[in-house]
């Protein structure tokens, strides 16, 4: 450990995995969603990505970054990510 | 009061303690500064922009709208590898005081001129150490002046101090009582002070894109105290740092302030210890009743953070009666000096009559009658000086 609070290494904040302090988690159903890609432009925390289900492109959340805000779940507009209990 | 007489450089004059203060900050080029007025610091402030403005000194000048913003202005600049300077008294210290833990806690140096003054309510512009006492735990390093010369010398040696310990320091003045007084102030010369100072190289915090760095992350319940550890520790290798840049400074500018942490000149039993510019009227005292039977020697406290208790056991090694004169209150306990003191005297297992005096809070006048009495009652009971209608009164009558 340095003698000071300093890190001298780029990207040091994605070893700090903080999805631990989340008590609701969100859960994306790939046959609603239309990949309209909503959830990632508003999601604070960055950690929506873009992926592929069945051949058919979909958003999900790294849930190693999601606070459970459900801000995705808000501006869903055909409802496909619903709040779930995180029971880690 | 500002510009009226051309300052002239490397010789003795006529000044006050805010304009030597600000020469000292214009002499040791501060990077960037940032102030927001505040009395009865604001003569500081106002000769430091004038300087910037005339073209005198080289400074980014950064005018905030409070003083929580002047901290942080001058957190970020520090940051990325730059002197600073800041100035401001009570309640503007008082704003500041989340921002001062950031800044020890990054271990970033930087420079603070106060003028200390009481706090509200009921609000009032005087001197007292108040302001100071209340900053007590924000790992600033606390330096006390008592003369106009020991403001301009104490600002040269700060920076040189909080480059070397790597802690931000504070160099305090009364209000009022020093900071708007005149007296004959040599001013050196910037030449002399720059190679004294030499530049400043950043060892851990700076901005280089080739080097990017985070600064000031989070830490963990796993970290946090260990990096407490260290401020620890560093203010504990501070007290050699001021005692060894008070002794070079000796050495280039002939003049010295005790050993940097507490300033005594005679040792007798009886001992009176104070903080800022009453150690004067007390030294002046110390010669009238030498070889009286109220014979005593005044032990100045210069650096009240970190706290000297080692120098400050041996001062007191043969005394017998103590006294300990506070210009601010722990309410519901004692003075804060007072408890220092005895704290560093019953941690070394001394047992000595020891008593407190509160004095000129709000700048309450302390008048040569009232320290007169405290001569007299060294060791015996506690008292609050000049309280209600000219009175003494001591701390068990206090109910």
């Amino acid at each position: 450990m340095s003698k000071y609070p300093v890190i001298k290494k780029v990207g040091n904040t994605k070893e700090y995995k903080t999805g631990a302090w989340k008590t609701i988690k969100p859960v994306v159903i790939p046959e609603k969603c239309i990949g309209c890609g909503k959830c990632w432009v508003f999601c604070p925390e960055n950690c929506i990505y873009e992926t592929t289900k069945n051949g058919k492109k979909i958003f999900e959340a790294n849930l190693d970054y999601c606070k459970g805000c459900g801000i995705c779940a808000e501006v869903c507009p055909v409802k496909a990510i619903i709040m779930k209990e995180d029971e880690e | 009061m500002v510009g009226i007489k051309k300052v002239e450089y490397g010789k003795k004059q006529v000044l006050s303690t805010s304009d030597a203060i600000a020469y000292a900050v214009r002499f040791c080029e501060p990077k960037v500064t940032a102030v927001y007025p505040i009395t009865p610091q604001t003569w500081i402030a106002e000769k430091i922009t004038e300087l910037i403005n005339n073209g005198e000194m080289d400074s980014e000048l950064i005018l905030v709208e409070s003083e929580h913003s002047s901290c942080s202005a001058i957190l970020g600049a520090a940051a990325t590898g730059v002197r600073t300077f800041s100035a401001t008294s009570s309640q503007g210290l008082a704003l500041m005081n989340e921002v001062l833990h950031v800044l020890s806690g990054m271990r970033l140096p930087s420079v603070f001129a106060i003028a200390s003054r009481a706090l509200s309510s009921p609000i009032n512009i005087w001197a007292d150490h108040s302001d100071m006492m209340n900053s007590r735990d924000t790992s600033w390093i606390q330096l006390f002046c008592e003369s106009a010369q020991e403001a301009h010398d104490t600002i040269i040696q700060a920076y040189k101090i909080s480059e070397k310990a790597l802690l931000p320091v504070f160099v305090v003045v009364d209000g009022y009582t020093l900071s708007h007084v005149y007296e004959p102030v040599f001013i050196e010369t910037k030449q002399k002070v720059k190679s004294f100072i030499g530049d400043y190289k950043p060892t851990h915090a700076y901005l280089n894109p080739k080097k990017p760095m985070t600064q000031g992350p989070i830490g963990y319940p796993s970290e946090y105290m260990d990096f407490k550890l260290e401020q620890q520790r560093a203010m504990n290798k501070a007290l050699n740092v001021i005692k060894e840049t008070n002794r070079k400074f000796k050495i280039k500018f002939g003049r010295s302030y005790g050993n940097g942490l507490i300033d005594e000149r005679v040792r007798s039993k009886r001992v009176i210890i104070a903080m800022g510019s009453m150690c004067t009227t007390l030294r002046g005292l110390e010669k009238k009743y030498k070889k009286t039977k109220y014979e005593f020697s005044l032990i100045k406290i210069k650096s009240f953070r970190p706290f000297p208790k080692k120098e400050l056991l041996r001062a007191l090694s043969n005394a017998t009666d103590i006294a300990v004169i506070d210009r601010a209150m722990s309410y519901g306990n004692a003075g804060p000096l007072f408890i220092e003191v005895s704290s560093a005297l019953g941690e070394a297992g001394y047992r000595k009559r020891i008593n407190n005096f509160i004095v000129g809070l709000g700048g309450r006048e302390a008048r040569i009658k009232d320290f007169e009495f405290i001569i007299k009652n060294i060791g015996r009971e506690s008292y609050w000086i000049n309280v209600n209608g000219g009175k003494n009164i001591s701390f068990s009558a206090v109910i």
